[in-house]
């Protein structure tokens, strides 16, 4: 498959009182449509930085970064927030469900971005809920839920729209790790059956050995090691 | 469409999340409660005083006041004057050819007040026989008329809930003398039941008058007779006297009162209302905080800046009409009909119900709206403006 990110001669810097922090410099990195990569690295090193600027939440200083031919850093706020919705699927450590709604409705939430109307978001939102194992939990809210049921929410949320990319910043950094070979499984399965592109930080080893593909980030430039698995 | 579910799902996710941040919201629900309760208290209170002196007096009742005065207290009218202008054109006669007028005599007199203990000045009206029938809705509600000649007196319906000692039976000392109460009456609320009414030679004998009185009301054959009733005092030399409608007498009376409790609410009112800004302020900031980790999340899904900043106004708004209604709700079973007096402009207190109308509601919950949309204007242009990941920082 061709190439679905390209990322050129990206640098990030942070100004902190007088002094410049450079996250990274000049990096270049290309994924392909279809990839599940994982990113490792030690703390500080930047991934989450690199997942925001993938996902059109934060800008790179300078650099290209280019999501199916389209320039990211060339589009407006009002534009990436659209884009995003069209394209992005987030997956976060702590879930980031809306506790005071079900998971249906949690679900539903990027869809109330498209012209869907409410009968077609309903059977959207079951769909997406039976793919994560949770049809039957429509109705119950995060407090109701365990961690893991919450987190195969929080996909369900992530694939309801139908993205081409899911980014998942570290997404098992708070399960157990049964629990987190099932979140694992399940986007394997979504990489694999439904075609997603996955980009996941993560810390943990064995998380890794899901992707197809991993990379070390560290001091600002990419080591790739491959799959792991 | 689009940009409404999002307005609607952000207002939704705000609301349903209130419980949360339950005893800020509710200190922010209070201040706004307070500041639209004591507006209400004062607007009440002058709508009150208001519709008892408009209520008051008929535009076909002639009031005549010696030239120059404004108020029945300064006035005076000789017999002469009073005989003279009983033959004047356009007066409603009785089949005796004599008009129906009366003759009537003001003074000041104390009384104590049932709820306080202090004593305060009434009016005794000294009337002729057709007072009452130049009072439009005047019923005896208790006992009978005075007798013409003797010391009774007959007594408004406010003034006996207000003040001590007029109860149908009781024998009140006023001027040194004992009176009898013998009737009691009610005119609508009108201002009228905030007096005593004697015999007005009685009255006279006992206050030193001689056979002056200070006023002189009519009954006119129609609205239109006034300016000839005018006319005909202008072209008597021996008659200096000045023609009002009584309803437009009353109306004028009432509005240096009411002005002056309007003009020290509404300043309280707005001082306040920059209080309960703050703590408004403080509440929105607060929720915006709070909410950072779900406006960044609502961010990242693709939702817009515009629904964040909607979302936020919107809870604002929501508290503060909370607020402002409980004011309202509060001031209305509180005080909507309760019974106080002031000091007229003839120096002596009027019986008067407070009165929380529906146009003084909507005053309440609009200076509540007004509060909660500066309040929530600037957290919400917060909310709107937190950049995505700072707000990952924060939550």
């Amino acid at each position: 498959m061709g190439a679905l990110i390209d990322i050129r001669r990206a640098s990030k810097r942070f100004v902190k009182g007088r002094e410049t922090i450079t996250i990274f410099d000049k990096l270049d990195l290309v994924i392909n449509e279809g990839d599940f990569v994982a990113i490792m690295g030690p703390s500080g090193s930047g991934k989450t930085t690199l997942l925001n600027l993938l996902g059109g939440i934060d800008r790179a200083t300078e650099g290209e970064i280019s999501f199916g031919g389209v320039r990211l850093d060339q589009l407006t706020e009002g534009k990436l927030s659209g884009w995003r919705a069209a394209n992005v699927g987030f997956i976060f450590q702590f879930y980031n469900l809306m506790p005071m709604l079900n998971a249906a409705r949690n679900v539903e939430l990027p869809l109330l971005l498209t012209r869907l109307g409410k009968g077609d978001r309903a059977r959207r939102v079951q769909a997406a809920l039976e793919i994560v194992g949770l049809g039957d939990r429509a109705k119950h809210f995060p407090r109701e839920m365990s961690g893991g049921q919450q987190q195969r929410v929080a996909i369900a949320r992530a694939i309801v729209a139908d993205p081409k990319m899911l980014l998942c910043d570290e997404p098992t950094g708070d399960l157990d790790r049964k629990t987190a070979d099932e979140i694992l499984s399940m986007l394997q399965l979504l990489n694999r059956e439904m075609g997603k592109t996955i980009i996941m930080v993560t810390h943990d080893p064995e998380a890794a050995r899901y992707a197809s593909r991993v990379l070390h980030l560290d001091k600002g430039r990419f080591i790739e090691q491959g799959a792991m698995a | 469409m689009r940009i409404l579910n999002q307005i609607i799902a952000v207002c939704t996710i705000n609301l349903k999340s209130l419980p949360q941040r339950f005893w800020l919201s509710l200190s922010t629900v209070m201040a706004v409660a307070l500041v639209v309760g004591v507006l209400l208290a004062f607007l009440a209170m002058a709508a009150g005083f208001q519709q008892t002196l408009n209520g008051t007096g008929s535009a076909n009742v002639a009031l005549l006041l010696r030239d120059g005065s404004q108020q029945e207290v300064n006035s005076t009218i000789t017999l002469e004057q009073t005989r003279l202008i009983a033959e004047a054109p356009g007066l409603v006669r009785k089949p005796d050819g004599s008009a129906l007028m009366s003759a009537e005599l003001y003074v000041i007199v104390d009384a104590v007040k049932r709820a306080s203990g202090m004593k305060s000045n009434i009016p005794l009206r000294g009337v002729g026989q057709d007072a009452p029938a130049l009072r439009d809705g005047f019923t005896l509600v208790a006992g009978r008329m005075l007798q013409p000649g003797s010391n009774e007196i007959i007594v408004g319906q406010a003034l006996t809930k207000e003040f001590a000692g007029f109860d149908l039976g009781q024998e009140p000392r006023i001027g040194g003398v004992t009176w009898k109460v013998v009737g009691v009456f009610a005119m609508q609320g009108s201002v009228f039941e905030s007096e005593l009414w004697a015999d007005l030679p009685v009255v006279q004998g006992l206050f030193r008058r001689g056979s002056i009185t200070q006023t002189v009301r009519l009954r006119l054959t129609g609205a239109d007779a006034l300016a000839g009733l005018q006319r005909y005092s202008d072209d008597e030399p021996r008659l200096k006297l000045k023609a009002f409608s009584e309803k437009e007498y009353f109306a004028g009376q009432s509005s240096g009162t009411v002005k002056l409790i309007q003009y020290a609410g509404w300043p309280l009112s707005i001082a306040m209302a920059v209080g309960a800004l703050a703590g408004a302020l403080n509440t929105m900031y607060s929720s915006v905080a709070s909410r950072s980790r779900e406006i960044a999340t609502l961010r990242c899904l693709g939702f817009g800046g515009f629904p964040a900043f909607v979302g936020t106004l919107v809870e604002s708004l929501a508290l503060s009409l909370i607020g402002g209604l409980l004011g309202t709700l509060v001031v209305w079973l509180l005080f909507d009909g309760f019974t106080t007096s002031t000091l007229g402009q003839g120096f002596t207190q009027i019986v008067f119900s407070l009165s929380l109308t529906p146009a003084l509601m909507v005053q309440g919950v609009v200076l509540a709206l007004a509060v909660g949309l500066i309040g929530g204007f600037f957290p919400a242009l917060r909310a709107a403006r937190l950049p995505i990941v700072a707000a990952y920082a924060q939550g």
